[in-house]
């Protein structure tokens, strides 16, 4: 079999998903002979080639310019995945959708006129389409590592539908919301952590965004049964994930 | 001079191996250096902006998502930054872990980057990857010493990129002994594997360059620590200064051609950060072997090459090993894993050593513990000015060469600085133009 062609792509992020790649301290000369690494700046390889077997994409629009750049590179790209919350959802620059991005300018740069940006930060399927999404802020090492094998062997990836309270029961954590009253949004938030904070008596802060059809106003009455903390719980899905589905209706809906 | 000289116009379209995205442009004009930019075309990002009207126990997981390759830093930062304005005092034993933490975090970025972005430039090769090829056992010891960094910030942090046991007074959960023994156990292989990667480095062939005269070096200072949890900020020049005099000192000026504010002394003249400036400022701090493998390679305290800050990550390395050991050998769990605060109206500064040099937090609050203004000012937009003048005058003794190996040096040199852009939020194509 001949290796398949990848390419790592930035848009607006802290690089933390790509790192991730970097992270696998045992498998990464393993990855690098098992994928012909093209285009990945921040690890050196730079090669504009026609077409890639593969793109990993992180990061969210906010410029007009990565608008048509994410156009160009789904053109040139076979399966197009997106790595992390900024690429899925629009991450936690999405905090500026509906506020006033000329205030938020002024706020940081003297020179507001010589800053080119969007009003919004929106996620890549938003503008074109995508084959597959590893969620989370930053991605799990271990869904990566999963997906990568999948699509060598020519599997499907393995897709996770369930919420972190599944993983925190299989990982036999006390439930902190039902006998603490700990804020924890593990019944609406995706899994592929391995419910770390439950595992550190930290309420889960939805860093994954939300699961598939999670149930957002049982959730909200959940955590009023229990006397934990609505204010936090929406606070805490209007961060990383403010603009996923679901989560973007947690302050109306509070 | 032909016109074909005259006219001579290079360039690289996005520099590698840095993290973040932006370029350098290099005029020459008749054979003479006009002006170096380094252009950072980043996307902005408005943390400063997202962080007004958030609660104070935010900004350690807020401000974490600024950057993926040194979270700690802003987690520490912004701790140190609230806990100041709130009057919290840590006890020793969470400070210790913090301490250790950080270590875990220097120890992941600097081997990063030594193996992985700049080796390649000293031995000729295109990446780490491509190194991998004809020095696998040197990448390997690499890659195995930068995985017991990110297990460090797995165990006291709880997840490697933007960790989630640090809050504001301490941690949701300190680490068992049993734990701790396993951590101080990998250590021991760590700090053996760290020796070896600075001799290794010692043997790199190190252009000849110094920094342009008068460029003070700024670092942290601590009474008896080399510098990653901040004290005191201090200068080659006589400064001497706490965070609540930062400003008075320091400010940032947005220019054209980056998304990344530029750092600059109030006082004018260059200042650089990061392990060259640490060195400098602190070689009497280095642990027992960290000050003994920098004296068996010639490393002095009046280093001023910057293709030479590889050896002083590599030397950093060797002391945040060390330092991690002695801690974890060390270690008893505490009582409590964070002290108790209660909001007030207040104003608290902090800083600390960020792998790539000094990361200064701000915040107003209220009291609601709701934040009303927030600063932040990382190490890579205070670099940009003396990034752009060392390259001036590394370039200015180096036109001779031709446009390859003339930007080859040039993105090594860059990388001296281990610019982190998506920090400064925001960096490298780079071209040369020659009229």
């Amino acid at each position: 079999m001949t290796r398949p062609t990848v390419a790592v792509w930035k848009f607006a992020s802290c690089d933390g998903c790509q790192l991730t790649i970097l992270d696998c301290e045992d498998e990464l000369l393993a990855i690098a002979d098992a994928l012909d690494l093209r285009m990945f700046l921040e690890a050196g390889p730079d090669e504009l080639l026609d077409h890639y077997d593969l793109s990993l994409v992180e990061g969210s629009v906010t410029t007009a310019h990565d608008a048509e750049r994410i156009r160009d590179i789904r053109a040139r790209s076979g399966m197009l995945i997106t790595i992390g919350a900024c690429a899925t959802a629009g991450g936690i620059q999405a905090l500026r959708n509906g506020a006033d991005i000329d205030e938020f300018t002024s706020i940081v740069y003297a020179r507001p006129d010589w800053i080119e940006t969007l009003a919004t930060s929106t996620p890549i399927a938003d503008h074109v389409q995508v084959d597959h999404e590893l969620r989370g802020c930053p991605i799990a090492k271990s869904e990566l590592l999963a997906t990568i094998t999948a699509l060598l062997a020519r599997r499907r990836p393995p897709i996770t539908t369930h919420s972190v309270c599944v993983e925190c029961k299989q990982a036999g954590h006390t439930c902190l919301l039902v006998a603490d009253g700990t804020t924890c949004l593990g019944p609406v938030t995706h899994a592929g952590c391995g419910a770390l904070c439950p595992g550190i008596h930290r309420g889960c802060f939805g860093c994954f965004g939300p699961s598939e059809s999670a149930n957002l106003a049982g959730f909200l009455r959940a955590i009023a049964t229990v006397g934990a903390d609505e204010a936090l719980a929406v606070r805490s899905m209007s961060t990383f994930n403010v603009a996923a589905p679901v989560f973007r209706d947690a302050k109306e809906q509070a | 001079m032909t016109h074909e000289h005259r006219a001579r116009r290079f360039g690289v379209e996005a520099l590698t191996r840095v993290e973040g995205e932006g370029g350098l442009i290099i005029e020459v004009h008749d054979g003479e250096l006009a002006d170096v930019k380094l252009r950072i075309f980043e996307p902005p990002r408005f943390f400063e902006a997202f962080l007004r009207g958030r609660a104070h126990t935010e900004p350690p997981d807020i401000t974490a998502r600024i950057c993926g390759i040194c979270p700690v830093a802003y987690q520490m930062s912004a701790c140190q930054a609230i806990e100041s304005a709130l009057g919290v005092e840590i006890d020793p034993a969470l400070r210790d872990l913090r301490h250790l933490l950080y270590c875990g975090e220097w120890i992941e970025s600097h081997v990063l980057h030594i193996h992985l972005l700049h080796a390649p430039d000293f031995l000729g090769y295109p990446s780490g990857i491509a190194m991998a090829v004809d020095h696998r056992d040197e990448v390997q010891r690499g890659l195995q010493l930068k995985k017991i960094g990110n297990r460090i910030v797995e165990v006291i942090g709880g997840r490697a990129v933007h960790p989630v046991n640090i809050r504001i007074g301490g941690f949701y959960r300190v680490p068992s002994a049993a734990e701790m023994a396993d951590l101080a156990t990998e250590l021991n292989r760590a700090l053996n594997a760290s020796l070896e990667v600075a001799r290794w480095v010692a043997g790199f062939a190190f252009p000849d360059h110094t920094l342009p005269d008068g460029t003070a070096l700024v670092a942290l200072r601590h009474p008896t620590e080399y510098p990653m949890l901040g004290n005191r900020l201090v200068s080659t020049d006589g400064l001497d200064i706490t965070p609540e005099q930062f400003l008075d000192h320091f400010d940032e000026e947005h220019v054209e051609h980056s998304t990344a504010l530029h750092g600059r002394r109030l006082a004018g003249g260059d200042y650089m950060l990061g392990p060259l400036a640490r060195f400098a400022l602190n070689h009497d701090h280095l642990a027992p072997q960290a000050a003994a493998v920098a004296a068996e390679v010639g490393l002095g305290p009046s280093e001023r090459n910057p293709f030479r800050s590889i050896l002083v990550r590599a030397i950093e390395t060797v002391h945040a090993c060390e330092t991690a050991l002695s801690i974890a050998l060390t270690y008893r769990p505490p009582e409590r894993s964070f002290v108790p605060s209660e909001a007030r109206a207040s104003v608290g500064c902090g800083w600390t050593e960020a792998p790539r040099g000094l990361l200064f937090h701000r915040y107003e609050i209220d009291d609601a513990g709701v934040i009303g203004d927030a600063r932040i000012v990382p190490p890579t937009s205070q670099n940009q000015p003396v990034i752009e003048h060392d390259l001036m005058h590394l370039i200015e003794h180096s036109l001779h060469l031709d446009d390859a190996a003339l930007e080859a040096l040039c993105e090594q040199a860059v990388r001296n600085y281990d610019p982190c852009i998506s920090c400064a939020t925001h960096f490298l194509d780079m071209r040369v133009h020659r009229t």
